[in-house]
């Protein structure tokens, strides 16, 4: 490589080392304002902000959700399998929400530190299967592949 | 490593005669791999255990934004070359790539919509991995921009090539966004290498689509070069002789 190609070469890498190490930085500093929710765990340990508009993303607890009879209310745990939040939410539910299920709620934090949800948003996970196989995984007591690590 | 081909690629003359062969099993590849993968993915597939036939859309959105990004690589290996070593032939191929890499992108974004709405709940998120597409797309519009406001060509190829060089930091956020902040877009599904989160008779129809849109992209690739290399090289006496050898054929 002549010597004036090599020099160009060296100004590009040099260019492209430079913007990259900016944008990290810049990316570092934003790293909580990134995120899309804050965990369970989070708003256990105050980190979540109350009274303002915030989304909280985990599973939904088995066994946690409470339909009312006579109107579009609803009430469900979200859990990291660390800590867990209660969600109040009215209205309708996406078709992917089920118990053990990854969801994210948008909405204020109570002063009793329940999350009151004015969206909720599901979140599926990078499996997908046939039915067959999670019907042959189910009558073989195993279920799908835990993911809860993510959460 | 014999490198005669690297220099040889400086001639557009050469190009122009190799293309055509290549140009030729890229289309006839694109048009077999999409069509057999989209009929199988489409009719064939099994459904998904939670999503049912909605995640069908998986074999548009998966290629389409695969090769938004890989667009966007090859878009900054072409800038450098064109920086480093001045090839001509590298500003044709940044400059013809970069309205493919847009449509791709819009697809992506646009069928991600469309899956979104029934699986989230929600047409939009500003979630990392949504907005750095969004950004990628912006990106496209701004090499498309600034290669037609520059008259300069050479001017204009620089600043082409600066801007894909500079652009390129966001390839890694986009792939690695997911992994790297909590995001409501889930982590990749389809890789070469790792274990499948898939079972194999969803997950081939879908290596068949994107090897298939590589194809195609490929070929279009080609097309618009050739053109805009026949356009660039006008006054040379090769391009007036297979001008008239083209117009010809057509009498």
């Amino acid at each position: 490589m002549n010597p004036q190609r090599k020099k160009r070469l060296f100004i590009v890498l040099g260019l492209l080392a430079g913007v990259g190490i900016a944008v990290a930085l810049a990316l570092v500093a934003l790293q909580q304002n990134i995120n899309l929710f804050y965990s369970p765990t989070q708003i256990a340990n105050g980190e979540a902000p109350a009274h303002t508009r915030i989304r909280a993303g985990g599973m939904v607890a088995e066994g946690s959700v409470q339909r009312s009879a006579d109107s579009l209310d609803v009430a469900f745990v979200v859990t990291d399998y660390a800590a867990n939040v209660t969600v109040r939410y009215r209205g309708i539910l996406p078709d992917l929400f089920r118990e053990g299920q990854g969801i994210v709620a948008l909405g204020r934090l109570n002063d009793d530190g329940e999350l009151i949800a004015d969206e909720v948003l599901a979140k599926h996970d990078e499996n997908y299967m046939p039915p067959e196989v999670t019907k042959a995984l189910n009558e073989s007591g195993q279920s799908k592949p835990a993911k809860a690590a993510e959460y | 490593m014999n490198w005669t081909w690297f220099h040889k690629l400086g001639s557009p003359k050469w190009f122009y005669e190799i293309s055509s062969l290549w140009l030729r099993g890229l289309s006839v590849a694109a048009i077999l791999l999409i069509l057999v993968g989209t009929v199988w993915g489409l009719a064939f597939a099994p459904p998904d255990y939670q999503q049912g036939n909605s995640f069908r859309i998986i074999y548009i959105h998966v290629p389409a934004a695969f090769l938004a990004q890989s667009c966007y690589l090859m878009m900054a290996v072409a800038g450098l070359v064109g920086l480093v070593w001045k090839m001509k032939l590298a500003d044709v191929a940044l400059q013809q790539a970069a309205p493919i890499g847009a449509w791709m992108t819009f697809i992506a974004l646009l069928t991600g919509a469309v899956w979104g709405k029934p699986t989230w709940g929600a047409w939009w998120v500003w979630d990392a991995r949504l907005t750095s597409m969004l950004i990628l797309l912006f990106l496209y519009f701004g090499v498309i921009a600034l290669g037609q406001a520059i008259t300069n060509r050479d001017s204009a190829a620089k600043a082409c090539a600066v801007l894909a060089l500079v652009g390129a930091v966001n390839i890694p956020i986009i792939k690695y966004s997911v992994d790297w902040w909590n995001t409501l877009h889930q982590p990749a599904t389809f890789t070469v290498t790792g274990k499948a989160s898939m079972a194999p008779e969803m997950w081939l129809p879908l290596l068949l689509m994107v090897l298939g849109f590589y194809c195609f992209f490929g070929a279009v690739l080609l097309l618009r070069m050739r053109l805009e290399v026949l356009r660039r090289e006008a006054r040379t006496s090769w391009v007036k002789a297979e001008m008239s050898r083209l117009l010809e054929k057509v009498r």
